[in-house]
């Protein structure tokens, strides 16, 4: 049987993690490469690193970061974070990524997503949504872009059977409201969105405890569910995760 | 190159950047190439990739990758399927309706369109061996690799069905026959055990026989 999935998130700044404190006692502190093969050497499934570099050096720190985790790390890992172009696209999967995530950018110009799913193949073409709940919308929730500061007229639902057909491989869906909170990953809207498109569905946004993860598989009907602080700040690892998952009948890959 | 050398096929069907990172791993002497010529002088063979059987067909046909792939395998030098490279070296393949190498029989099925089933079949899923075989050496029964595809081999050959995997059915996930092993998931993305199997693999010496044994489960 197919596995749920458990997928480490990593804010990487200027080629820095900004979440680091759980590695804090370590002479690496913040460096995404070391964070990476320490979540590796405890068994998580994948990894995804949101870049939120502002300089213009960029690119290159981005794909100098790409190629030491492809080095050691020998699970998949998907970038996103401000990738807008077939070349930007290019450069993160010749680097070692499995998959590209692409999220504003594919907004504004859909186009992008049927490039990158016609070059490269829809399994390495991640749609990221970030979706706010909104009565006023069909489904209920609208989709927000530039890190949820700008509202747009897209329905959730709309968006990623759009984006499904378009070519994209895989969603992953955070909520806006549950960000941050540690309460729990927002339930509903990841089982209106996973029941209705035919590709994975990545949860985001909410996690705090290992029972969080539960409910989204179960009642959230997701394929896989992404953390970050609740392992970053050393309150639980991969493994007391994915044992919670296990001893509670949810198939996880134990290693 | 040295007689040792491990060649990595490029015929432009995705990425082989991982495939190369693992063999670095194991200071593998390896090169990667898209000339036919160059096949042959390796010691083994790694055929990876991941795409779309027509496209990646049209491409070997369009290089004389085929043949040199072809020579390869009766030459009897030890041959590694990934992904891709599982399934174009059977017969046929109803991804386009493809004629592919036809280095072992079989043809080459989608994952039936039902409810719940989402396809492509992607991420972690269990492999129960049923052969012993050098190159699965040390992996548990049941050991979980990274897969990421819509299409899977169907050997016409029973015998050559080396593993297998449940997703909405049971498919086979790894094959071999004599010098040749390939596998449907993905071994350079699959953490500890897809590396034992990388190097299982460069260990091994090429020869194997189907005992008929199966493995207990």
């Amino acid at each position: 049987m197919l596995e749920k999935r458990v997928v480490v998130c990593l804010d990487v700044k200027d080629g820095r993690t900004t979440k680091g404190i759980r590695f804090k006692d370590n002479a690496d502190v913040g460096d995404p490469v070391e964070m990476a093969r320490r979540y590796y050497e405890e068994g998580v499934d994948e990894l995804v690193f949101y870049d939120i570099t502002a300089s213009a050096e960029r690119r290159k720190i981005r794909i100098d970061t790409v190629r030491r985790v492809a080095e050691q790390v020998f699970i998949p890992f998907s970038v996103g974070g401000g990738i807008s172009s077939r070349e930007e696209m290019r450069e993160v999967l010749l680097a070692g990524a499995e998959k590209v995530s692409v999220n504003s950018a594919a907004v504004r110009s859909p186009g992008i997503i049927t490039d990158g799913a016609s070059l490269y193949g829809s399994q390495c073409i991640v749609l990221g949504m970030d979706a706010k709940r909104d009565p006023s919308m069909p489904c209920g929730y609208r989709v927000v872009i530039d890190g949820g500061r700008t509202p747009t007229d897209l329905d959730a639902l709309a968006w990623a059977r759009k984006a499904e057909e378009l070519g994209a491989g895989e969603i992953v869906l955070n909520s806006i409201d549950a960000d941050g909170t540690r309460e729990g990953y927002e339930t509903t809207l990841t089982r209106i969105i996973s029941e209705a498109v035919g590709v994975p569905v990545v949860a985001s946004g909410g996690a705090g405890r290992p029972e969080h993860l539960l409910r989204v598989f179960t009642d959230g009907r997701a394929d896989a569910a992404l953390v970050a602080s609740m392992v970053h700040y050393g309150e639980y690892s991969v493994g007391d995760i994915k044992g919670f998952l296990r001893s509670n009948g949810i198939p996880v890959r134990l290693t | 190159m040295s007689k040792n050398t491990i060649v990595v096929v490029d015929y432009g069907a995705g990425n082989l950047s991982s495939v190369q990172n693992v063999l670095r791993h194991f200071g593998a002497d390896f090169i990667v190439t898209s000339r036919p010529e160059d096949v042959g002088r390796g010691s083994a063979l790694i055929f990876p990739g991941d795409g779309e059987a027509a496209a990646s067909m049209g491409e070997l046909r369009r290089t004389g990758l085929d043949e040199a792939l072809r020579a390869f395998h009766a030459s009897g030098k030890k041959f590694l399927g990934i992904c891709i490279g599982c399934q174009v070296i059977f017969s046929h393949s109803d991804e386009r309706d493809t004629s592919c190498l036809g280095i072992l029989p079989g043809d080459v099925r989608r994952f039936p369109r039902m409810p719940g089933l989402k396809v492509p079949h992607m991420g972690w899923n269990a492999v129960d061996f049923r052969v012993r075989h050098p190159v699965f050496e040390g992996l548990p029964q049941g050991s979980s690799f990274y897969f990421i595809h819509s299409y899977y081999p169907v050997p016409r050959v029973p015998a050559h069905a080396a593993a297998v995997t449940e997703y909405g059915e049971t498919f086979v996930s790894a094959v071999a026959d004599r010098n040749l092993v390939a596998v449907q998931f993905h071994p350079e993305k699959s953490g500890l055990v897809g590396l034992r199997l990388i190097s299982n693999f460069l260990a091994w010496d090429g020869c194997w026989e189907n005992g008929g044994g199966a493995v207990d489960a």
